[in-house]
């Protein structure tokens, strides 16, 4: 079963053609790109030269610039807002067996069920009469609020298997519980904290619906928002709009060829739970 | 797993919750374990304020006034409004377009559920094996999955349109009859969008089953082809049920992502052409965002709510008795 035989070589050649199909709509975004703005080849087909000039042109003209800074931005703290808001949450959550702490597991988990389109409104009112339209704390705060439940389920499961006995350590040693937990719990949960960065960084660069509403109108754009505004003012105009597409998900997709083995396990690894 | 899969994005919840419901259905109840020590560890419970404080603020107070307004003739403006009992769920059963995009939406969550999953258990199945390139496929096959849902819905309306890759490929293979204009027409514009999102997806179930597949012992394998099983044999009756986690999980991902669809459609059709793509986010955004429709929008959202609880709830009874 492990020996490479005739079988498995006519199944290699066979997935490596699934594997060039998958790739075509990629493929085509790159090259569509670089094709020059009047070109009327398809888009499979090579133009020589490539041209350049639509990677500046989208860029100038769909601010992406400002878009993607205020993605990085967005990105980074609420993913670092996450990280310490829901480790924090999830020690007293696994330590405590009371009946209070497991019902207050259970209502952070409840989360996981109810789209964010159930409190939409109400929450969009909210957030207007405090001002706080159209500026990245609010998408910062409802990334966290929202990315929440998932992030608690997987710590709390974990930290439940982990032993005393380092915090018993601590302990002797004079640490209080908030020394205890930040120099020795939480060093011991970096494979959680992998995989809860990684889930939540690829769901917030991506997310488009609540940028969508809550950035509309004001200056502030993210990747995403800048990239639906921009398309719906060059449409039909490809290898602009392509170039714009490319600057805007190039980061992730950097960071995912340079990452894929961590990557993938995270996405598979959080779900084992 | 998340995400928001997507998932709209990566939606990693409902995955969470399967696999929580997965693992308290196999385990038995655990013995209560001595989580506060003899050595008296204290685990504050003012560490959990931060995070109520903002899911109380961000989740559950909202989507509770959500519900309680469903029920009144509150218009998002002023501050006095009377209850109106289900007349907001009659208008929503009422619309046209409101019941076209439940059609949809559960039309778009089914195909995608069922295509995507034997997509990615062919794949699974394909790439956990002895060939050569298994990594670098498992690599190219997953890509899709970190690529802004948005950003491959347009890459994707450029190799449906009239003009576009897709129809090209057809006319230069003498297939020219097949060619068509897939995101204007009616008939196949939901379809071609469900293409994109098995495209982008089947590679997230893929890495799922993978992982399942870890679970199945070389040696049972072996077992039953010694005992005479064939291929089809050893799939179904070795295979599939010791796959049964990862299957509940994977359905129940992309079935709630489908029901919660908005990205690719407003990159695709914007819900056209007429209401053939609209689901039910993009109603629900719509009208309360652009034709103002408040009451419309926010019975619809409890609609989906409970439209998610219950098909979630179902496949998960249905998926798991079948390990049983």
């Amino acid at each position: 079963m492990n020996r490479y035989t005739r079988l498995s070589f006519v199944r290699e050649v066979a997935l490596i053609i699934v594997g060039v199909l998958f790739l075509v709509p990629l493929f085509a975004l790159v090259n569509v790109a670089f094709k020059p703005s009047n070109s009327r080849t398809s888009a499979l087909e090579l133009d020589f030269p490539p041209s350049v000039a639509n990677f500046g042109l989208a860029w100038g003209q769909g601010a992406l610039g400002g878009a993607l800074i205020n993605s990085f931005i967005v990105a980074v703290c609420s993913v670092l807002g996450v990280v310490v808001i829901a480790a924090f949450a999830s020690y007293p959550l696994a330590r405590i067996t009371r009946r209070w702490s497991r019902l207050t597991f259970y209502l952070f988990i409840g989360g996981l069920l109810i789209p964010t389109q159930l409190g939409l409104l109400p929450l969009y009112v909210t957030m207007r009469d405090l001002g706080l339209l159209g500026t990245l704390g609010a998408l910062i705060l409802m990334n966290i609020g929202t990315q929440l439940p998932f992030s608690i389920f997987l710590y709390t499961t974990f930290m439940r298997e982990m032993p005393l006995d380092y915090e018993e350590a601590a302990l002797l040693d004079g640490c209080g519980p908030v020394r205890t937990f930040a120099s020795v719990v939480f060093p011991l949960l970096r494979a959680v904290t992998g995989t809860v960065v990684i889930l939540n960084s690829v769901s917030v660069w991506n997310e488009f619906f609540t940028p969508l509403l809550y950035l509309s109108g004001s200056g502030n754009t993210t990747a995403p928002v800048a990239i639906y505004n921009f398309v719906g003012q060059y449409v039909a105009q490809w290898p602009l709009v392509f170039a714009g597409l490319i600057i805007t998900v190039l980061p992730i997709l950097v960071l995912y060829f340079i990452l894929q083995k961590h990557i993938i396990k995270g996405f598979a690894g959080g779900l084992k739970g | 797993m998340t995400l928001s899969a997507t998932v709209s994005g990566l939606n990693s919840v409902p995955a969470a919750v399967a696999a929580q419901e997965e693992a308290a259905r196999l385990k038995p109840p655990a013995p209560a374990r001595k989580r506060v020590s003899r050595s008296g560890i204290r685990a504050p419970w003012w560490f959990l304020v931060p995070a109520l404080g903002i899911y109380l603020f961000i989740v559950v107070w909202p989507s509770i006034t959500g519900a309680i307004y469903s029920f009144t003739d509150w218009n998002g403006l002023a501050s006095d409004w009377s209850f109106v009992g289900f007349e907001n769920f009659a208008e929503v059963f009422s619309d046209r377009r409101a019941v076209a995009a439940l059609v949809n939406t559960v039309v778009l969550a089914a195909v995608v559920m069922v295509v995507q999953n034997v997509i990615g258990l062919g794949l699974a199945l394909a790439v956990n094996n002895t060939i050569k390139s298994r990594s670098i496929l498992k690599v190219v096959f997953f890509a899709p999955v970190v690529l802004t849902p948005l950003v491959a819905g347009y890459i994707w309306s450029y190799l449906l349109a009239p003009e576009g890759g897709i129809n090209s490929v057809l006319s230069s293979v003498g297939l020219s009859d097949l060619a068509h204009d897939w995101l204007g027409d009616p008939n196949t514009a939901l379809f071609a969008i469900c293409g994109e999102i098995i495209w982008q997806f089947s590679g997230y179930s893929m890495v799922i089953f993978l992982a399942g597949l870890q679970a199945v012992p070389e040696e049972v394998l072996e077992a039953a082809t010694i005992d005479g099983a064939g291929v089809w044999r050893r799939f179904f009756s070795v295979i599939l049920p010791l796959l049964n986690g990862a299957i509940v999980i994977n359905l129940m991902l992309s079935l709630i992502g489908g029901l919660k669809q908005f990205d690719q459609v407003m990159a695709m059709t914007g819900g056209g052409p007429g209401t053939a793509t609209e689901t039910i986010s993009t109603t629900i955004y719509k009208s309360a965002f652009s034709t103002g429709e408040y009451p419309v929008s926010i019975a619809l959202a409890v609609v989906m709510t409970i439209l998610i609880a219950v098909l979630a709830s179902v496949q998960f009874r249905l998926t798991s008795r079948k390990a049983d």
